[in-house]
């Protein structure tokens, strides 16, 4: 027990007088959740759109104000003719471009049919179908007002309700998966970059020839990560709560636990990395390698993980931060209890065990 | 018992198509309490013997016990009582003095306390400079310390890996008056340098060579058992006289030792006057050609010639 702590104890010497790693560790997570929450959003706001009105009547009015009140649109230019439209496309100042017809309110009141032409950059094909479907509904809106003074049979009108992120925040789905990229990094990468520096420092070498058994090596050289990742996740949710006004839902210390659980998993592959690394430089890119990428690109919070293609849905899978992120997602904004995410906290369980089995039997009792 | 016994132990590195032997074939024992030298170029071999009687690596071929313990089936035994101190600083930079014994101590399941004793004459040397991390302290400081966190669980059997490489000639001095001192508490020391002039300080030496021990003795035998009579020479131009001498007909070797060549002659032909007219007529100056007593590294030269 003496050896663990004193063990423990040198552990936490090694990161507070290193200021590069105390810096990772406390700064690094705050400046993501920052960035993710309020730089890198793919919300629209306040997108410039530019108008080619060809009626000018009292119905074109109405919607171009309706459009340039939204918090969605600002409406940056007036156009005089077609030719414009593909000018003020490549100046790249506006998103998109609504035409309306010649006579568009006549048309609208004798025919019950008028046409509104909405033009989007299809360069950046999610941005385009966001907007052309918001003005898509503001549009209907306006519709639907009009026909509020003359009944029309057999209308049927969709209702839409966006569950438990009703005003579709970036940020809801942002968190959960930055959390999941932090406490992979901290946790993997420094766990694993923590024990090859023993190696390469050469400390590797007395340690082995002292009565030190490896499981105690590993598990002392894995709690102080741990437990700096649990702060990290603490720092994480304040600054989600009180900063990105992201709500937490479900229960506290279901969450907390589950984190926990995902910690420990990282931490497993920290450990599984260090056994077949030589320096700090190959442990840090492997880590990075290894466990940042797949967890940006198949962990499913950057690109849906639903409209992949098969075989990668399938290797999504292997992915630890996948399951984390849709325990945090179901747990965290959703609400949900253990019942719903027993599955996915008994996948991140077996993978550590498996990750903790193969690191315990790797690892190296000689040099070599 | 032996404290170490080293049989046929033959150590190979690299894949089949470039074997590098390191050890080839090397038996020797050491007796309890006894200090011995393994001495050495870089290169011979003695990392590689120290690391497979720490347990660090195997060997291919031969068996060894440290302690009456098998370095391979015994492992754990071994780690629980030698100590051991590699050739590179293998301490915790980031930590002080203090901390780094502290650590060992905790470690090997003792405490400074218990063994104080063992390491107070080398400890409080170093004690002035507790709180300072180990990163910082000089080269003689760190070999102080990786001393007493090496010997903090009072192991019985100490391994030394180059102690004094890169350390100024008084912590050297210094150094060796300790482990003399730790002898006496009947500790077995196996201590490896590169220095031919530490091995005097040793109760039995081994040089060893590519791999392969050329002798093991006392350092009084292996100066005894330097083969003909050698010769301290010096002159104005010591460069010259070192080219001049190798280039002697009768001269079998010719070696630069400080202020003196050492010159060895074939069956001793021509005597001192034959080395002095042969001077002479190359225009020497200020000649000085007397016998002197063969020390280790001129026997070490010697075996390694003859080998």
């Amino acid at each position: 027990m003496k050896q663990f702590l004193i063990f423990v104890k040198k552990e936490f010497y090694h990161i507070f007088r290193d200021r590069k790693s105390l810096l990772i560790i406390f700064l690094m997570p705050i400046m993501q959740i920052i960035l993710f929450g309020f730089a890198l959003t793919n919300e629209i706001k306040n997108s410039n759109i530019a108008v080619l009105d060809n009626s000018k009547d009292e119905s074109t009015a109405a919607i171009i104000q309706r459009l340039d009140a939204s918090r969605y649109f600002k409406v940056y230019q007036n156009l005089q003719s077609p030719s414009d439209i593909e000018k003020a496309f490549k100046t790249g100042n506006v998103r998109m471009v609504v035409v309306f017809q010649p006579g568009f309110r006549e048309s609208l009141l004798h025919t019950h049919a008028a046409q509104v032409q909405l033009i989007a950059d299809g360069s950046d094909p999610n941005t385009a179908t966001t907007i052309t479907n918001y003005a898509g509904s503001i549009i209907s809106d306006y519709q639907k007002e009009l026909y509020g003074q003359f009944e029309i049979p057999y209308t049927i009108k969709p209702e839409i309700r966006m569950l438990y992120n009703p005003q579709l925040k970036g940020t809801y789905n942002f968190v959960p998966g930055v959390m999941a990229m932090i406490l992979i990094l901290i946790a993997a990468m420094m766990t694993s970059v923590a024990i090859v520096r023993e190696k390469e420092i050469n400390t590797m070498e007395v340690i082995l020839v002292s009565p030190l058994k490896p499981l105690l090596f590993i598990v002392s050289k894995a709690i102080p990560y741990i437990f700096l990742s649990l702060v990290n996740v603490v720092t994480i949710l304040l600054v989600s709560y009180f900063v990105l006004d992201v709500p937490i839902n479900g229960n506290l210390f279901l969450l907390m636990a589950e984190s926990l659980l995902f910690i420990i998993t990282a931490v497993s592959l920290g450990l599984m990395i260090s056994t077949f690394t030589k320096t700090q430089q190959e442990a840090q890119m492997f880590s990075l390698m290894a466990l940042l990428l797949p967890t940006l690109l198949l962990g499913g919070f950057m690109f849906p993980i639903e409209s992949m293609p098969l075989p990668l849905q399938i290797v999504s899978n292997i992915v630890p931060s996948k399951w984390y992120f849709l325990i945090v997602k179901d747990v965290m904004i959703k609400g949900l209890g253990f019942s719903q995410v027993w599955k996915e906290s008994l996948v991140l369980l077996g993978m550590s065990l498996f990750l903790l089995t193969i690191s315990l039997k790797k690892f190296k009792i000689r040099l070599s | 018992m032996n404290a170490i016994t080293v049989d046929h132990i033959v150590k190979t590195y690299g894949s089949k198509k470039q074997v590098l032997t390191a050890l080839d074939d090397i038996s020797f024992e050491v007796k309890k309490g006894e200090l011995f030298g393994i001495i050495g170029p870089d290169g011979a071999g003695k990392t590689s013997l120290f690391r497979i009687l720490t347990t660090l690596l195997l060997a291919e071929g031969g068996t060894a016990t440290v302690d009456g313990y098998d370095v391979v089936k015994d492992y754990k035994q071994i780690r629980k009582s030698v100590g051991y101190m590699p050739g590179k600083f293998s301490l915790y930079q980031d930590l002080s003095v203090e901390e780094n014994l502290e650590f060992f101590a905790t470690i090997f399941n003792t405490s400074i306390d218990q063994n104080y004793d063992l390491i107070k004459d080398i400890y409080v040397q170093i004690e002035p400079f507790k709180k300072r991390r180990a990163g910082k302290l000089s080269g003689g400081m760190k070999q102080k310390l990786a001393l007493c966190c090496a010997l903090i669980h009072k192991p019985s059997v100490l391994f030394l890996d180059e102690p004094t490489t890169g350390v100024d000639a008084v912590s050297r001095k210094e150094f060796w008056d300790m482990l003399k001192d730790l002898k006496k508490q009947g500790i077995t020391i196996l201590v490896s340098t590169p220095y031919m002039d530490e091995a005097a300080m040793c109760d039995r030496v081994a040089l060893i060579q590519s791999g392969k021990i050329m002798s093991i003795e006392t350092p009084e035998n292996i100066v005894k058992e330097f083969e003909g009579e050698l010769w301290a020479v010096r002159s104005a131009d010591m460069y010259r006289l070192l080219n001049d001498l190798k280039q002697y007909k009768y001269t079998e070797s010719c070696n630069s030792f400080g202020e003196y060549h050492h010159l060895l002659l074939t069956k001793n032909q021509g005597g001192k006057e034959g080395v002095l007219k042969y001077l002479n007529e190359l225009s020497h100056k200020n000649i000085l050609l007397e016998h002197t007593a063969p020390n280790i590294e001129d026997r070490f030269m010697q075996l390694m010639k003859n080998t």
